[in-house]
């Protein structure tokens, strides 16, 4: 059984390799020539004011949750749209009340204000 | 895999609490949502999922494709979660309105982890269980921090969080496990093939990592690190939800598990099982003397108290079970007792929380006082309250598996715990003072409380009335 897998270590190994002997290759053979903006960190073209450590507002958790939340409810959705025929009217009911269960809580989370920046 | 219209019905208790979290959830987000009307429906929410359980006592039957056990045994549980829920939901009151902390969601929170705790006392299958606990924890770890100005809330419900995460990685695991050498999660094929099972080591090792996991969740020396610190942050009443209905619940799990699937008399697991028993019950008390703060002495007991229901899993027989279900009814309504009239002694700055501060507490509050006798009585196990008979339930249970060594520590330790519980009793009447409670204390609490003084002095009068529940309803 474990034989079958031996492909898949021939290709881990050969994509470590293959990155290891590329960036050597670059090391010896790359011209260097070093100023300042290019060792800043890239920002998507914003010049970066000060460090990335520090403290930042709990409302960007608050999003990313959320959208943990709702990013499931699509994983859920799609095999269940997917075979929706052969579930039939079962599938229909069952995925209704998990829906809405989950605008419940939507709901609750609007009127609470968590979906407000400010 | 059809699900039918009948299994919604039979699990009535379940699909009751968690409508009614859903209307109250809705009723809280309303404009000018009245936390009283959440308040009061999830009072109501809990009297119903109760008396829905206790309608179905009688009626086991297994419904969902064989995934979850309703009526007898799961009915039971139910109804020892749905009286803690609505225990710690009139207790919380009070509470949360003098720290001016009162939302509404405290309530719904506690709705939601009453129907994960019924989930776990009602799993027939490991995906079940592992549904109800994270359910359950996902609330507590929030309801742990729930006062989020205080520092010591935060810290509680942090390492709660962590640790209890661990824990989960040792549940999966071992249900991992155990389902790659069953071949299935189902607890009822499990049961049926245990006898070729309990042989393979890999099958024991998900058997230990699942030992690992629920002696987390009831707090058992050596996993029982968290206990105090989470129980001493926690708002008390939370506190009080947390030792009782949570803790009932992992043991419901357990005892689903280790005596109900597995027939662990005689094998490795319950050697360890027995090990991890006595380790609680010696470490628990003797610690427990050392304590000053009141909900850290009670934390340490709780510690004790679960490696005392651990013997009777240890046993794995019958009347271990019945014992555990025993001492889980009369545990939840001692300690609940115990920390309801802490939670009314204790300032908003957490402090009047030592033993001194409840000098002269009988003169000035004499049936409180008194109530708060009869807790610390049942807590030591001193007939005839109800903590008696369930050690007395389990140590039988333990002595006739060839256990005796793992009573007699008990018996030993339950002697060293008489001296912490009674020393509160002591300073309440013999030391001179001027503690008192709090004056917003309502009515309707010191009602519940003395129902709960009422109960307690009941089954220990009577502890036949939950001895025969099991013996007359539970055949699955």
């Amino acid at each position: 059984m474990l034989e079958s897998y031996l492909p898949i270590f021939f290709m881990i190994a050969g994509g470590i390799a293959f990155g290891v002997v590329m960036l050597k290759l670059n090391e010896f053979f790359g011209p260097r020539r070093p100023t300042e903006e290019k060792f800043s960190t890239y920002e998507s073209g914003m010049e970066p004011v000060r460090t990335a450590r520090e403290r930042f507002s709990v409302k960007f958790y608050m999003v990313a949750v959320l959208f943990i939340l709702f990013d499931i409810e699509v994983v859920f959705l799609y095999p269940w749209a997917v075979s929706f025929r052969e579930l039939g009217y079962q599938g229909f009911v069952t995925m209704f009340v998990f829906i809405v269960i989950l605008l419940i809580g939507l709901y609750y989370v609007w009127r609470k204000g968590a979906l407000e920046w400010d | 895999m059809e699900i039918t219209i009948s299994d919604l019905w039979q699990s009535a208790p379940m699909v009751s609490l968690t409508l009614t979290g859903l209307v109250a959830l809705l009723v809280e987000s309303m404009k000018g949502g009245r936390t009283t009307a959440v308040y009061g429906l999830s009072l109501a929410g809990c009297a119903l999922a109760f008396v829905f359980s206790l309608w179905s006592l009688g009626s086991e039957v297994i419904v969902f494709n064989g995934m979850i056990l309703q009526g007898g045994y799961a009915s039971y549980f139910s109804m020892v979660f749905t009286s803690s829920a609505f225990f710690t939901i009139v207790l919380s009151r009070p509470y949360m309105q003098r720290l001016h902390r009162e939302q509404g969601v405290l309530y719904i929170l506690i709705l939601f982890a009453t129907v994960g705790m019924m989930l776990m006392a009602s799993a027939m299958d490991l995906i079940i269980l592992f549904l109800g606990i994270e359910l359950m924890s996902v609330c507590l770890y929030v309801l742990t921090g729930f006062v989020r100005t205080k520092v010591t809330s935060n810290e509680s419900a942090v390492k709660y969080f962590l640790l209890g995460a661990f824990a989960t990685g040792f549940l999966l695991y071992g249900i991992a496990l155990v389902y790659g050498t069953a071949g299935t999660t189902n607890l009822k094929l499990i049961s049926q093939s245990f006898a070729q099972l309990s042989g393979n080591s890999l099958f024991l090792m998900g058997a230990g990592l699942l030992v690992i996991a629920f002696s987390f969740k009831v707090a058992a020396v050596p996993f029982h690190m968290w206990a105090p610190d989470v129980y001493e942050g926690a708002p008390t009443p939370v506190t009080a939800f947390m030792s009782t209905g949570a803790k009932a619940a992992a043991f419901a799990a357990f005892v689903t598990v280790f005596i109900r699937t597995f027939a662990i008399t005689g094998t490795p697991i319950s050697e360890v099982v027995a090990f991890i028993a006595a380790a609680s019950m010696i470490l628990g008390n003797v610690t427990a003397i050392a304590q000053s703060n009141l909900k850290r002495m009670l934390a340490y007991s709780s510690i004790a108290h679960a490696g005392y229901m651990l013997s009777g899993i240890a046993a794995g027989s019958a009347e271990g079970e019945t014992g555990i279900l025993f001492y889980l009814a009369a545990y939840t309504l001692m300690n609940m007792g115990a920390f309801g009239i802490i939670s009314w002694v204790e300032q908003q700055d957490d402090t009047k929380l030592t033993f001194d501060d409840y000098a002269g507490f009988s003169a000035q509050r004499p049936v409180v006082a008194a109530m708060l006798s009869v807790f610390m009585f049942s807590l030591a196990g001193i007939p005839p309250f109800a903590g008696f008979f369930g050690k007395y339930y389990v140590f039988l249970a333990a002595v006739k598996a060839d256990l005796v060594w793992l009573a007699v520590i008990g018996v030993l330790t339950s002697v060293i715990s008489v001296y912490y519980y009674l020393r509160l009793v002591m300073v309440m009447y013999f030391r001179d003072g001027n503690a008192t409670i709090e004056e917003r204390v309502p009515g309707f609490a010191f009602a519940v409380i003395g129902v709960i003084a009422a109960l307690v002095i009941l089954l220990g009068l009577y502890p036949s009335l939950v001895v025969d529940i099991s013996k007359t309803f539970f055949k699955l």
